[in-house]
């Protein structure tokens, strides 16, 4: 009865829904911005530019490097391309408040929010930290790639500047 | 058995119901613009199993062992559901072995809009800081603490958020037998009052919260609490740089395993105040824990069915060598807290350098409480009495410095030392008198990184735990004694493909049979949200901490494989 019933669910699922890929909207998911306020995941915009969306925590050694990395160029990317980063902090309450202090010590100018119990990352499919997600300019959600390794901001602002000029992205 | 997969069968066909009608219940909002979609993620987790009895890793007679997971999702408009599978044949080495076989373990329906957001099924859901309530899920650990029942969360006027909850919690395949159920509300003063404060800079949120459970009682000596009630309240102010954070919590008196039964009430406090600003911030936290584990079964015991979550103060490591004997709340008792200075010099200073170099100082410790027993000869009930100025025995210190520091295009490098103080009868064996010395090390890292090409790197990582008596133990399979060293080598040629090889040696044991060296090779491939990775080798026993409560994974010898994909 079960596998009849999963089967079907599938079946009926498939029928009605688009799959990944081919640009969804940013689900629903409460977040909390750095002064204490909720905001809703699915208002995120950025005045029809790119939007560069990364999971992070405080103690993950990769994600930090990824963010430092794009930190450096962050304000060429902006003035050429007009993307904005958000980045979104999954840690709980044990590191939650070091995601302020790790923030402002490094000078990140990022938009930042915590999701404190990982709604937010469980509505996106994030296995593991850091997973990274382009949003083009009219809030979809066109490519992502999970974990980091040197280089691969390059890579990511390659398909920023795509996605600027409304070209094909690549991995 | 059988009413209970008839309720499954029932609940599978209703979610069925709601995704078949909702098309048809089409909103005002524009077709295109509403989501409908499905994803999903999977996770897959594999492990060859060779025995190895010098290293202590045992016989598996299945060889083969896999963990399993797949979640799909599906969404349209202000409509969701989902469900995952979970499959264990047999769970790996490490995990619960209670965790066994296959199902759906996992299913919600939820309709969220700002002023209404109802869900049944499988929840995950915080109060506060935890310390009242917190379900979630932590799939590596295999964490799994979710509320199957009702939540209903509404904001009926800006700035305010009320959360009601009911529900009994997961329990491996099926549900423990407690009933847990809550309310929160939570007040942000300036947006509630947002013509006269919502301009202000100093921003007030308050928040109070009561969770009770209710378990029959069914011990044929003691008269139980059956419903045991639990309340906490928190404030959190922020003023520019400046942020604190403080949460009371209180339980009824609440006789479980965790206490031996005692009828003291239980408390918990944590505070963390914080200042940052450009380069420089400043961060502490203090906790105190006293009798506060808090599960929907009083006679449940490791991570199984806790209904509260006790966020440890101590310092989260990342290098292998720091997080060998890592630490966790102690849910009987404990007092502790850490400070966290970190600056960063600036670019184009002398310290600084072409791209600013950045320091962490951070001091931590955990002690025990000093409970004086107390029994009540007329009600034959047995408690303590704790003072907050009396502060017991030692469990953890840490004192830790990185310098995180760029050198040029091409190289750069984290350094770090460590020392650490453990009592291994307290964190690992529960119990004061089971007659291991503590554990005092110091810890040395250089993590160093060359990017010989734009998306080309060669990262070197070499570790060193100096114990201070070489017949120290020094990690948890009470075989590895003295002092160790480590190294890693990484190669990512492409930002697709990586290799690595790792020894973690234990060159300084006294028994010379036992300096054992554990090589592990490791190599993966990486495209977009999909990532592969093989390996083969030895791994020494460690020690894994979820949710307060830590675990010991065996040593193990083989080869693993694992799949992360998500779509």
């Amino acid at each position: 009865m079960k596998k009849i019933a999963l089967s079907l669910l599938f079946l009926t699922t498939f029928s009605f829904a688009s799959l990944a890929g081919d640009g969804d909207k940013i689900p629903s998911a409460t977040v909390k911005k750095l002064d204490g306020s909720k905001v809703n995941s699915n208002t995120f915009s950025n005045n029809g530019k790119p939007i560069i969306i990364s999971f992070w925590a405080t103690w993950c050694k990769p994600c930090k490097k990824e963010l430092d990395a794009i930190a450096e160029n962050y304000p060429d990317w902006v003035k050429e391309t007009g993307v904005k980063l958000i980045a979104i902090s999954i840690d709980d309450a044990r590191s939650s408040g070091k995601v302020v202090t790790d923030v402002k010590t490094k000078g990140w100018e990022y938009e930042v929010y915590i999701d404190e119990n990982q709604d937010f990352k469980r509505a996106m499919n994030v296995n593991n930290v850091p997973h990274t997600f382009l949003v083009d300019g009219t809030g979809h959600i066109v490519w992502s790639h999970n974990s980091y390794s040197e280089g691969d901001d390059e890579k990511l602002y390659e398909n920023v500047k795509k996605l600027a000029k409304g070209e094909k992205l690549d991995h | 058995m059988m009413r209970s997969s008839l309720l499954k069968s029932s609940l599978t066909a209703a979610f069925l119901i709601t995704i078949f009608l909702k098309p048809f219940n089409a909103s005002a909002q524009s077709a295109a613009d509403e989501i409908n979609a499905i994803h999903g993620n999977f996770q897959i987790d594999a492990q060859y199993y060779q025995p190895d009895s010098l290293i202590g890793a045992p016989k598996v007679p299945e060889k083969f062992l896999s963990n399993v997971f797949g979640n799909i999702n599906y969404t349209k408009g202000n409509f969701s559901a989902g469900a995952r599978y979970e499959a264990y044949n047999n769970v790996k080495q490490g995990f619960d072995a209670r965790y066994k076989g296959q199902g759906v373990v996992n299913r919600f329906v939820r309709y969220k809009t700002d002023l209404l957001d109802i869900t049944v099924g499988n929840i995950y859901e915080q109060f506060g800081s935890g310390l009242t309530l917190r379900t979630y899920y932590e799939p590596g650990l295999l964490y799994d603490n979710s509320l199957d029942g009702v939540r209903v969360i509404s904001n009926p006027i800006k700035g305010l958020t009320l959360k009601g909850i009911t529900g009994k919690q997961r329990y491996f395949f099926s549900v423990g037998s407690g009933i847990v159920r809550g309310g929160d509300a939570e007040v942000n003063i300036n947006e509630l009052f947002d013509s006269v404060l919502g301009k202000k800079k100093t921003r007030v949120i308050l928040g109070g919260s009561f969770v009770s459970k209710y378990q029959v009682d069914q011990d044929p000596n003691l008269i139980l609490p059956q419903n045991v009630g639990c309340y906490g309240g928190r404030i959190n102010i922020i003023h520019e740089g400046f942020n604190f954070f403080t949460e009371y919590a209180y339980k009824i008196n609440d006789p479980s395993s965790d206490n031996k039964f005692s009828y003291k009430f239980g408390e918990a406090l944590f505070s963390s105040i914080s200042y940052a600003t450009n380069g420089f911030s400043f961060l502490a936290q203090g906790k105190r824990v006293d009798n506060m584990s808090f599960r929907s079964d009083r006679n449940e015991a490791l991570q199984s069915l806790l209904i509260n979550y006790l966020p440890t103060t101590t310092k989260q490591h990342s290098y292998s060598m720091l997080a060998l004997n890592p630490y966790a709340t102690q849910f009987k008792g404990e007092i502790g807290g850490m400070a966290e200075i970190q600056y960063k010099f600036k670019k184009g200073t002398a310290l600084g350098g072409k791209y600013g170099t950045e320091i962490t100082m951070n001091y931590s410790r955990a002690n025990g409480l000093q409970p004086i027993g107390v029994s009540d000869s007329s009600t034959s009930m047995t408690f303590y009495k704790t003072n907050y100025n009396d502060i017991g025995k030692d469990y953890y210190h840490d004192f830790f410095v990185e310098i995180n520091k760029k050198f040029n295009k091409k190289w750069k490098g984290t350094f770090v030392y460590s020392n650490q103080f453990y009592n291994r009868n307290i964190i690992q064996f529960n119990a004061d008198n089971a007659g291991f010395k503590s554990l005092k090390a110091s810890i040395g890292v250089a993590d160093i990184t060359y990017k010989y090409k734009p998306t080309s790197s060669v990262r070197v990582e070499l570790q060193g735990l100096f114990a201070e008596d070489q017949h120290m133990v020094t990690n948890s399979n009470l075989v590895a004694k003295g002092n160790w060293a480590a190294a890693l080598l990484e190669w990512t040629p492409s930002g697709h493909w990586f290799f690595a090889v790792y020894d973690q040696y234990n060159y300084g044991n006294p028994d010379h049979a036992l300096q054992i060296h554990y090589y592990l090779a490791t190599m993966g491939y990486n495209n977009g949200p999909h990532r592969i990775a093989m390996g083969y080798g030895k791994q020494s026993a460690g020690i894994f901490c979820v949710g307060g409560v830590c675990r010991t994974v065996p040593a193990s010898n083989g080869i693993t494989l694992s799949i992360t994909s998500s779509f």
